[in-house]
């Protein structure tokens, strides 16, 4: 199975939007929504049956019994990420800011504090025409990235017959979106032309090559600033980066998005150049 | 005033309503916390620009005292250690900096090194303190960064804008953990709602006064605007879908300072947001 991701290193620029549209394109039998912090993929890929859900649990966290717990307070004192808090003499773990190193359960001369299982999220599995792999992490919970690595573990377990995986990455360079890298075959960067989305673009093809990954670029919404699109388009050239092609702003796209539909189920401008786009992807992905 | 401004997801305009507020507000700290992605320093463009590393605290052994007992190692909950040919390895990307190899090991054999893994850079644009986190490219976390922008800003005296990064996991907790009020920016798409609605449950979590922006809307439905209504959520301003705004806005322009219009716009914006977190602050205490 061949894997294609879809990143951008910014939100907003239409990840979702292009992955919808190429799942279409591809008939694909396998595809994962990785950005587990505000996944949308599910939004334009109705399903008819529920999906299988499973419980993602996370780091441990440190619990005080307040039976035992004498508040010497040698755990607040020795924990690198304040994150236990006293009033009054007693002492209680904020969740949040723990991040499960255990030093206060180690430090703790009486055993009163130990490290627990914490569910961080929910893993959930659609299964009808094709295998759809997707998550959500718990409100306020870390570890992002182990939560993407577990999304494509199910992927690619449940869809060993899929000829293309189609990815929607996380936003960002950082820890989820270097899990959702590791064994994907290309990445496709959607750029949005704009200041900001020139420099998030730089950003995520330095994290893009620094894992050594084949790239295309194409530009999304690339008449709202005809000048920064050439300026994106120009710069792949001068890297030698496959230019994959720029698809319009179009008021049917968001139409078709609010419907729950994809770009390529209604016929329009955007929708026929995110289907150029798909092509020339394939092409160099195979090439 | 600490005012964190995030959207659950990037390109719905926290970085075009945070950067154009502190334009807009008459003395102004604007911290950008998306130190994955920085872009609020394209818009303000600072000047006189000072940069200052951020740095985490790694493990090392000394050779001469470790007997390799592999206390560490087995203590280490993220594998960050590994005591392979008579040396003990650190692996630095995942290693959280916990202290506990350095605390447990019995030779006392274990420093700490700092490594950089980021930088905060600050400046002045006009009225507006700009300071900006930035992580290194290749690192899996922020969150130190995020951190340390923060706790340099607790002194603050002036107006704070934090751009948050985006989603709802560690690092936008951290963002808005200080904050005296939250400022959620939305967009008219089913996108948007799916989105607001994480941020909306964080802010409830983390106990926040908060309301609502709503940006790039239409004349149209606005699938966002009926989610606020619908939960009875403080509507604080509408930005209307506008090409000229998009462009000042593509092209790192700051409209409330190039266009009266916007001026006025992000003004009464302001006000309304300190009404309401000052009324909301009040209440709460």
């Amino acid at each position: 199975m061949k894997q294609l991701l879809i990143l951008s290193g910014k939100g907003g620029t239409g990840k979702t939007t292009i992955a919808g549209a190429f799942i279409k394109l591809a008939e694909s039998r396998a595809y994962a929504d990785c950005d587990v912090d505000a996944p949308n993929l599910h939004l334009i890929r109705p399903h008819a049956s529920p999906a299988r859900r499973s419980d993602y649990y996370g780091m441990r966290k440190a619990v005080i019994n307040e039976d035992s717990c004498k508040s010497c307070g040698f755990c607040r004192q020795n924990c690198c990420f304040e994150a236990i808090n006293e009033s009054n003499g007693k002492y209680v773990v904020d969740a949040y800011a723990c991040e499960g190193c255990g030093v206060c359960e180690a430090v703790c001369p009486i055993g009163a504090v130990s490290l627990q299982p914490t569910v961080a999220g929910e893993l959930m599995l659609y299964k009808e025409d094709g295998v759809f792999s997707t998550a959500r992490l718990k409100m306020g919970s870390g570890t992002s990235g182990k939560l993407v690595t577990e999304v494509k573990k199910q992927l690619k377990q449940e869809a060993i017959d899929a000829d293309l995986a189609v990815i929607d990455g996380s936003p960002g360079i950082g820890c989820p979106v270097i899990a959702s890298l590791s064994g994907v075959d290309m990445v496709l960067i959607v750029a949005e032309p704009s200041l900001s989305g020139l420099s998030d673009m730089e950003r995520i093809i330095k994290t893009a090559e620094k894992f050594k990954m084949k790239i295309g670029v194409c530009v999304n919404k690339y008449d709202t600033n005809k000048e920064l699109a050439r300026k994106i388009e120009t710069f792949c050239q001068e890297r030698e980066l496959p230019f994959v092609g720029k698809i319009p702003f179009d008021n049917a796209a968001i139409k078709a998005i609010n419907r729950g539909q994809s770009i390529v189920d209604v016929d329009c401008p955007a929708g026929r150049a995110a289907t150029k786009v798909f092509y020339k992807t394939l092409l160099i992905m195979n090439s | 005033m600490k005012i964190a401004v995030l959207s659950g997801k990037g390109g719905t305009g926290k970085t075009l309503v945070s950067v154009n507020l502190a334009a807009a507000a008459e003395a102004a700290v604007y911290i950008d916390c998306d130190v994955e992605e920085p872009n609020g320093h394209l818009f303000l463009k600072p000047q006189d620009i000072k940069n200052e590393g951020v740095a985490v605290k790694l493990p090392h052994a000394d050779p001469k005292l470790c007997t390799g007992c592999r206390t560490c190692v087995d203590f280490c909950k993220f594998n960050a250690l590994a005591y392979i040919k008579d040396r003990l390895i650190v692996f630095s990307e995942v290693c959280h900096s916990c202290g506990g190899c350095l605390l447990f090991c019995p030779q006392k054999a274990i420093s700490e090194k700092e490594r950089e893994i980021g930088l905060i850079q600050s400046g002045i644009s006009g009225n507006v303190r700009v300071v900006s986190g930035m992580m290194n490219i290749g690192e899996a976390s922020g969150v130190p960064v995020i951190k340390k922008l923060l706790r340099d800003s607790r002194k603050e005296n002036k107006d704070v804008f934090i751009d948050c990064p985006p989603g709802s996991a560690c690092m936008v907790m951290e963002s808005i953990k200080d904050a005296d009020y939250c400022l959620l920016v939305a967009e008219p798409t089913i996108f948007g709602v799916h989105n607001l609605e994480m941020v909306y449950e964080l802010v409830r979590l983390f106990q926040k006064p908060f309301g609502v922006v709503l940006n790039k809307c239409l004349e149209e439905e606005n699938p966002a605007e009926d989610f606020c209504l619908q939960n009875q959520i403080t509507i604080l301003g509408k930005i209307p879908f506008d090409l000229k705004l998009g462009t000042m806005n593509s092209n790192g322009q700051i409209a409330s300072r190039k266009h009266p219009k916007y001026k006025d716009l992000f003004l009464n914006l302001l006000e309304t947001v300190r009404k309401e977190a000052r009324h909301e602050t009040a209440s709460d205490t």
